[in-house]
């Protein structure tokens, strides 16, 4: 019988054929925690008794969501992630070296078939490499720390067939944006996503983080992709290791097959308090906004910046908007400085703050006043998320919050791009 | 396992936000400090209106979101004695049961504000007393009942050093 990627990768780490909805315990390849989670698991660690973690090579750390401490109790979680890695011998990502979900895929110790499990709801973003990665709680991170293994219920997996070319102006955000809009907050509930087809296969790599990352928003617990040659350039960066690709069967069996045509996809919107309030940015052009947000996970990557600053060069935002920036790694953060993209955007008005999660979860670096209107390339928007719940959030891709920084209001990109 | 009380009911999409803020949880540890602010921004005083033993009851996808696991402890710590819902989002189901959280998939239409009720696990029946209607029980995986048994995945690494499903 054939097989999804995800059966595939599952079966190889579990020593049995796996298809969906049997339960499996699988050996992982990596584990993750940040700072809002792992102090939590190095409790269930120590009430777990564990001792020393499966391999101090496949664990890290990540100090992004909080970064660099803004009080007290924070930098007390801090002080206790840095002396459990310190004292198990693993890697600690401490400020400044980006969002975990870069990171990661940074470090080349993730790849196609890799199977990871991070306590992060959005680690379900290296997809993009056609590794099978997802969020787990503390309590599951602390098995994983000490065992090195994980139980899961095979997912069943709904493949989204992309065809057709993105128009101009329309990028991975707004075609990952309008799949939520369609299949709604819990259309993927316990599933897997798939995502094939040509439209797919031409976005960079960057797009593909984006279009991963963002699963887990129609409640799925992981968003795949194959692996191609980009895939495999993309990795060659990072890691010497050869990663073997993992394909689906073509008799694979789909919990659903939905199929898009992009060619007439316009920029998209989703506006508050649901990432599945999604529309087209010509229904809420004009609303005026006060802060915008370029970074995160999803989009604070080098090509993000780049579609931004090629809106901005040589413009100012409006005066009554805050704009700030957050790079997604430190990496990103000095390749966006040698090409200008950076000097750019602080030209513009941009005021950039250290790589990592930035304001995207409320704990300092911007959060809104009430009644403020924010314009964000984050992943979420729920009441509340970053920091105030009397304030309102848009998602939208990078080069329609730079469009709408400069207008201040909501703004469709394409009035800028010639 | 046996539970009996009134119940605190919300929509759908209730998500981990909602349930407790990102502006708390990265702030200590304490859980009993962070339920304090559990629901706060669905309803700011939902702590104060919670008897030991309520149960919050909800719509679809309950627990969407971040896989903060200060969502299910502050439930817990808020003295919920279980979540009732239509469905769950797969890292807070998994968090909750892990860290001994009852977590039910019911029809819960049959279930309004202040309806007492009584949650019998072991029966897979909920026996809504206010209205004399008895709702069945989507059941558990087996694996998730184990856990759940042991007390939690911790108790259950304490007790096996691992994994132990056979
Ligand atoms: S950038 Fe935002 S969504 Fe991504 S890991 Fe950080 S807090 Fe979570």
């Amino acid at each position: 019988m054939g097989q999804t990627i995800i059966e595939k990768i599952l079966s190889a780490h579990s020593g049995q054929e796996a298809y969906a909805n049997e339960i499996v315990v699988a050996h992982v390849d990596f584990v993750m925690g940040q700072d809002g989670t792992s102090p939590l698991a190095i409790r269930a660690f120590e009430s777990m008794e564990g001792k020393e973690v499966f391999d101090t090579e496949k664990v890290a750390f990540v100090i992004d969501h909080s970064s660099p401490s803004p009080l007290e109790g924070v930098s007390a979680l801090h002080k206790l992630m840095r002396e459990f890695s310190g004292s198990k011998g693993f890697r600690l990502y401490d400020i400044g070296e980006g969002v975990c979900h870069q990171l990661i895929p940074e470090s080349g110790k993730v790849g196609p078939g890799s199977l990871v499990i991070g306590a992060d709801s959005h680690t379900c973003t290296y997809g993009a490499l056609n590794a099978f990665s997802t969020g787990v709680g503390s309590t599951d991170l602390a098995g994983g720390l000490i065992s090195g293994k994980m139980w899961f219920k095979v997912p069943e997996t709904i493949k989204f067939v992309c065809n057709g070319v993105l128009p101009r102006g329309v990028y991975a955000k707004d075609l990952i944006l309008h799949l939520i809009g369609d299949v709604t907050a819990d259309g993927a509930t316990y599933m897997s996503a798939e995502y094939v087809g040509d439209a797919v296969s031409a976005l960079s790599m960057e797009g593909r983080f984006t279009m991963a990352n963002m699963a887990i928003e129609m409640g799925a617990k992981a968003g795949m992709m194959e692996a191609d040659d980009k895939t495999m350039a993309w990795l060659a960066r990072y890691t010497d290791e050869k990663f073997i690709p993992v394909m689906a069967d073509s008799d694979a069996i789909y919990a659903a097959v939905k199929e898009y045509d992009v060619s007439s996809l316009e920029p998209q919107v989703a506006k508050p308090h649901r990432v599945d309030n999604v529309c087209p940015v010509g229904e809420v052009a004009g609303t005026p906004v006060q802060q915008a947000f370029i970074g995160t996970c999803t989009n604070g990557r080098l090509e993000d910046l780049q579609n931004a600053a090629a809106i901005m060069k040589g413009r100012k935002i409006a005066p009554d908007v805050r704009f700030i920036v957050a790079p997604a790694s430190k990496r990103i953060y000095l390749e966006a400085m040698r090409d200008g993209t950076l000097e750019t955007l602080v030209e513009a008005g941009a005021a950039v703050v250290t790589p990592g999660c930035g304001p995207c979860v409320g704990t300092h670096n911007g959060v809104p006043s009430d009644g403020e209107n924010v314009i964000s390339t984050a992943n979420r928007n729920f009441k509340g998320r970053m920091g105030n719940g009397n304030a309102f959030i848009y998602l939208a891709s990078p080069a329609t919050v730079a469009a709408s920084a400069l207008t201040g209001k909501i703004t469709d990109p394409r009035e800028f791009i010639k | 396992m046996l539970f009996q009380g009134k119940t605190h009911k919300f929509g759908s999409d209730v998500n981990t936000d909602y349930i407790i803020s990102g502006k708390y949880k990265f702030k200590t540890l304490d859980m009993k400090e962070l339920a304090k602010h559990v629901m706060e921004d669905l309803d700011p005083d939902f702590y104060n209106k919670v008897t030991p033993g309520d149960f919050i009851v909800a719509g679809t996808n309950f627990g969407c979101g971040s896989s903060r696991e200060q969502a299910p402890l502050a439930i817990k710590y808020a003295n919920i004695s279980a979540v009732l819902a239509k469905s769950f989002a797969r890292i807070f189901y998994r968090n909750a049961i892990n860290t001994g959280l009852p977590v039910v998939e019911c029809d819960t239409d049959m279930i309004e504000p202040g309806d007492d009720i009584e949650v019998d696990l072991a029966a897979g029946v909920i026996r809504n007393k206010t209205k004399g209607v008895e709702i069945p029980v989507k059941p558990l995986p087996s694996v998730m009942i184990k856990i759940l048994n042991d007390g939690g995945l911790a108790a259950h690494f304490k007790q096996y050093g691992g994994f132990n499903f056979d």
